[in-house]
């Protein structure tokens, strides 16, 4: 059998490019906010430091076997939901798994990152890690009807459950789902705001509420794993919707521009919005989102 | 290869390094000198700047800030807080009431001096010190993790017996689990 050194590489820097972007565009979030609180905030690669300061911690204390098993868990359903979204056009380099039916199967892979987290959450015994994690299982239950909806509306639409297909639709400017269908973009973009969990849906996370929430009992090295993971998974999110919305990208350049700009709109929303309680939140999504995606699939299926 | 003297060397640098430039407080507010922290993080000082970020629980901290004079019923807890912190952890005693009592010199109900308790790294002086003054203090913390020289964590390991001695000499009542740190 021929060894195809250049997947192997692929394989490799993927999940490494995907963390160091996603840490970055955190970093830059974290200088935007105090931009605008009027401060001179940290530097873009404050949270690299951050992960590295936790990687390096001497001591680090455990609560049982599914708290190790968590951080791994959360870490892997990152990377592989990285791995079945092409990240470029026809890329040689970056992996791309994609099969017929893939966007079923990320609707399942999506949800595996906040359940190892809870699950690891659940074991350290914690209060607080508790509330936080029936929060965020709540509040996932709000936001992925909206996004369903959309990404069902799509699959109507273009006959199809593959994001390969869905890229080769996307070959123009004008061809872009964006403008193709506008009320699955409308639903999917107010969903996108619950799974990045700025405000207002911060309700998961509270730091000064619920004491930071599932990571509660997590330090050191945990709690560098879930950052990792965090930061793969936003940047794995950031490219699926531009894959699904914004016609794709050709090369690394233009990657950077739409998923940045795309990233800009929570987190813009977020800064100058106060937090949702859970019952609001829900209430949020069913309401204005969940009627754009019923739209949406009633003008695709008549 | 990755043992020998110099690589280690190397490594720690890195570690001081990035140690040095994320520091996360967890503020025990017990004394009047917890109202000096909020100018110091928002927008008038920001000492976010410095990497230095408030934390939300004592495991994801790596500084401990005792904000003034300390009373014997909240030294217990300030112990526990401690304890449960991850190495390599800071300790910051903060305002003259931490270093030898203050105002609170012969009060019955306060202790007089914060390090025969806990292995303190840098003291800031002042009542109150102001937010140039508590960013100077970091700043001094920083250039210690730098030198490695701030290692009162295992200071705390290495004489434990000497330091949970004078604990209990304040703590009547020591009914406290045993953590492992």
């Amino acid at each position: 059998m021929e060894i195809n050194w250049i997947k192997i590489i692929g394989l490799i820097i993927t999940p490494i490019i995907a963390f160091f972007t996603g840490t970055l565009y955190g970093g830059s979030a974290r200088n935007i906010t105090a931009r605008i609180q009027n401060r001179y905030g940290p530097p873009i690669w404050q949270n690299l430091f951050d992960i590295m300061k936790l990687y390096s911690k001497s001591s680090t204390i455990h609560h049982g076997v599914m708290q190790h098993l968590g951080a791994v868990w959360a870490i892997t359903a990152s990377t592989t939901t990285l791995l079945f979204i092409p990240i470029l056009r026809d890329s040689e380099l970056f992996v791309n798994l994609s099969f017929d039916g893939d966007l079923i199967f990320l609707l399942y892979i999506m949800v595996f990152g906040s359940l190892g987290m809870a699950l690891g959450a659940g074991q350290t015994g914690n209060p607080n890690s508790a509330i936080g994690v029936s929060r965020g299982l709540t509040q996932l239950v709000g936001y992925k009807v909206p996004f369903i909806m959309a990404l069902v509306a799509l699959m109507i639409q273009f006959k199809t459950t593959n994001l390969n297909d869905l890229l080769a639709v996307q070959d123009s400017f004008l061809n872009w789902n964006i403008f193709q269908s506008p009320f699955a973009f409308l639903a999917a973009i107010l969903a996108f705001l619950g799974m990045m969990g700025y405000k207002p849906f911060d309700i998961v996370f509270a730091p000064a509420e619920i004491a930071s929430g599932p990571p509660s009992e997590f330090g050191g090295k945990y709690l560098g794993m879930m950052q990792t993971s965090r930061s793969i998974f936003t940047f794995a999110k950031l490219v699926l919707f531009t894959d699904l919305f914004l016609g794709g990208a050709e090369n690394f350049f233009i990657l950077i521009i739409k998923t940045y700009l795309l990233y800009m709109i929570p987190l813009l929303i977020g800064i100058v919005n106060p937090r949702f309680r859970t019952e609001q939140s829900v209430r949020f999504f069913w309401k204005w989102p969940t009627a754009f995606g019923i739209i949406a699939i009633l003008i695709v299926a008549y | 290869m990755l043992n020998d003297k110099y690589s280690q060397k190397i490594v720690d640098i890195i570690k001081n390094y990035t140690r040095k430039h994320s520091l996360w407080v967890v503020a025990y507010g017990t004394g009047c000198g917890a109202i000096e922290l909020p100018p110091t993080m928002t927008s008038r000082y920001d000492a976010e700047r410095f990497g230095i970020r408030g934390s939300a629980t004592p495991r994801q901290a790596d500084v401990l800030l005792i904000t003034g004079y300390l009373s014997t019923k909240t030294l217990k807890r300030v112990i526990r807080t401690y304890e449960q912190m991850q190495a390599p952890k800071y300790v910051i005693g903060f305002g003259s009431c931490a270093i030898n009592g203050g105002m609170y010199w012969d009060s019955y109900n306060t202790i007089k001096s914060l390090d025969q308790y806990l292995p303190v790294d840098v003291f800031i002086s002042g009542c109150m010190p102001r937010p140039e003054t508590v960013i100077s203090g970091f700043i001094k913390l920083q250039e210690m993790i730098t030198d490695g020289k701030a290692n009162g964590a295992e200071k705390y390991k290495e004489n434990l017996d000497w330091y949970r001695t004078n604990q209990k000499q304040v703590i009547k009542n020591w009914k406290m689990p045993d953590y492992n740190w």
